[in-house]
């Protein structure tokens, strides 16, 4: 039940996506141009700045992240269809969970995108170690996406919600942004530090279980006005 | 026992419930009872408190005291398959604009666990929708909406049925429509509560009168001919009182 309801809402998501693509284009426009000024401000004269390329990367990851987290429960806001779905009979932490997934995929194909044009304007090996730089990124993007769908599903009917979003995220997410920068200059290094990288992996992966396990017990009595 | 493991319930009870929003009160105090047959007009002003009552029927508001009894048990003891056994119709209309009308009830559907093929259709052909149901919601009238958003509240055949201005927007002709179904679905043991500030449209329709003003109940009774009259006395009395 919970997880047919999970699939359930992240295919229904994925079904309006295709139709409109509003979701997709715009966080994959705006991390893209985050990425191209930030290497026309770190890169002079063809050398880019020494471990510019992993804060760029994280940077462009949560920023265009927040904006799809807006816009996917802006979604749900008009019609009030998330109340519809919390009326549902099934576990409301699947409905969480759908929702989440939703942000994980949109993000994950944003990094397609973003890890190899990253690693091109900065000069940067991102493609040494792929396997720990494809897990460093899933655990990160999953920490992001699980704090960040618990509050944007909060903020749903808050007037303020465009301004509280950041201000409650940016300082939850911290941890998982040192982590995921912290990992990846390590990965960057010549030859590349695997294990600082697999330390920071491990760390991240505990926050995704300490940050998943609260978002799953408090989703349903912070919905329940 | 139904499909859901909840038990048909034939009555729905508020027990002295408040709900307070921070300082604001929303509701003070309500008792109320509906019963399978009934269609229960809960009328009032702007603001009265309307609709948070329907939320907390809903399960989707929690009173801040007090308690709500669904066949004498309450909704902590149901669990989540009390859910399945309540529809809902808000003035927004809980649906996708993006998908078409068939994928949205085929999405309603999975969620309460109807099957999809022929429930779906029945509901498209009962919203007058038979043939756009691969049409987009979002090219649809509001009347089309209305309709569509009514079959998709219903479409787990609910035994607890939810109200909150149903007919804002609609044409007499989609009037027409909403209440026959009203009345139809309370003919067949359903219990429907219906918020309403419309009295016209409440006159005639209603079996039963709950008229609540700032978050307190002040009259429940059998619905009479000359609903506005008594809307307007009650109203009086509570201003002088």
């Amino acid at each position: 039940m919970f997880v047919s309801t999970a699939l359930l809402v992240l295919k229904k998501d994925f079904a309006i996506e295709v139709r409109s693509r509003e979701i997709l284009y715009t966080t994959l426009l705006f991390a893209l141009s985050c990425v191209l000024i930030f290497s026309i401000a770190f890169v002079k004269e063809g050398e880019p700045l020494l471990d510019a390329a992993a804060g760029i990367l994280w940077i462009a990851v949560e920023f265009a992240g927040t904006l799809a987290l807006g816009k996917t429960f802006e979604r749900e806001r008009y019609g009030e269809t998330l109340r519809a779905l919390l009326l549902a009979p099934a576990p409301r932490a699947a409905i969480y969970a759908g929702k989440m997934l939703g942000v994980v995929v949109l993000l994950a194909i944003a990094e397609v995108l973003l890890v190899p044009l990253v690693a091109l304007l900065f000069h940067a090996p991102l493609f040494a170690q792929p396997l720990l730089l494809v897990a460093l990124l899933a655990a990160g993007t999953l920490g992001f996406s699980i704090v960040g769908t618990l509050f944007a599903a909060m903020l749903v009917r808050a007037r303020s919600r465009d301004v509280m979003l950041p201000i409650l995220l940016y300082p939850m997410t911290v941890p998982v942004m040192i982590a995921g920068v912290r990992g990846t200059s390590a990965l960057l290094q010549s030859p590349a530090d695997t294990a600082t990288a697999v330390m920071w992996i491990g760390l991240l992966t505990s926050l995704d279980v300490v940050f998943m396990t609260i978002a799953l017990w408090t989703f349903e009595p912070l919905m329940t006005e | 026992m139904s499909k859901s493991g909840v038990s048909d319930f034939d009555s729905v009870q508020l027990l002295d419930v408040s709900r307070h929003f921070g300082r604001r009160r929303a509701l003070a105090h309500v008792s109320l009872t509906a019963r399978a047959g009934d269609i229960l007009g809960l009328l009032g002003p702007n603001g009265a408190g309307k609709s948070t009552l329907i939320g907390v029927l809903a399960t989707l508001v929690a009173p801040t005291s007090g308690e709500v009894r669904y066949g004498g048990q309450t909704a902590h003891a149901l669990g989540s398959g009390l859910r399945r056994r309540i529809g809902l119709l808000a003035h927004e209309l809980h649906l996708y604009p993006e998908l078409s009308a068939r994928q949205n009830l085929d999405f309603f559907a999975r969620l309460y666990g109807v099957e999809t093929g022929a429930s779906v259709d029945a509901a498209l052909d009962r919203a007058g929708l038979g043939d756009r149901g691969h049409e987009e919601v979002l090219g649809f009238s509001r009347g089309m909406r209305q309709r569509l958003a009514l079959e998709r509240a219903l479409l787990h055949r609910p035994r607890l049925v939810l109200f909150d201005e149903p007919f804002t927007g609609l044409d007499d002709h989609a009037v027409g429509i909403v209440a026959g179904r009203l009345r139809e679905l309370a003919a067949s043991g359903a219990i429907v509560i219906i918020a309403t500030h419309d009295l016209d449209l409440a006159d005639g329709l209603v079996t039963r009168v709950a008229l609540v003003r700032d978050g307190r109940l002040l009259l429940d009774e059998p619905a009479q001919a000359g609903l506005r009259a008594r809307y307007r006395s009650v109203i009086a009395q509570a201003g002088h009182a």
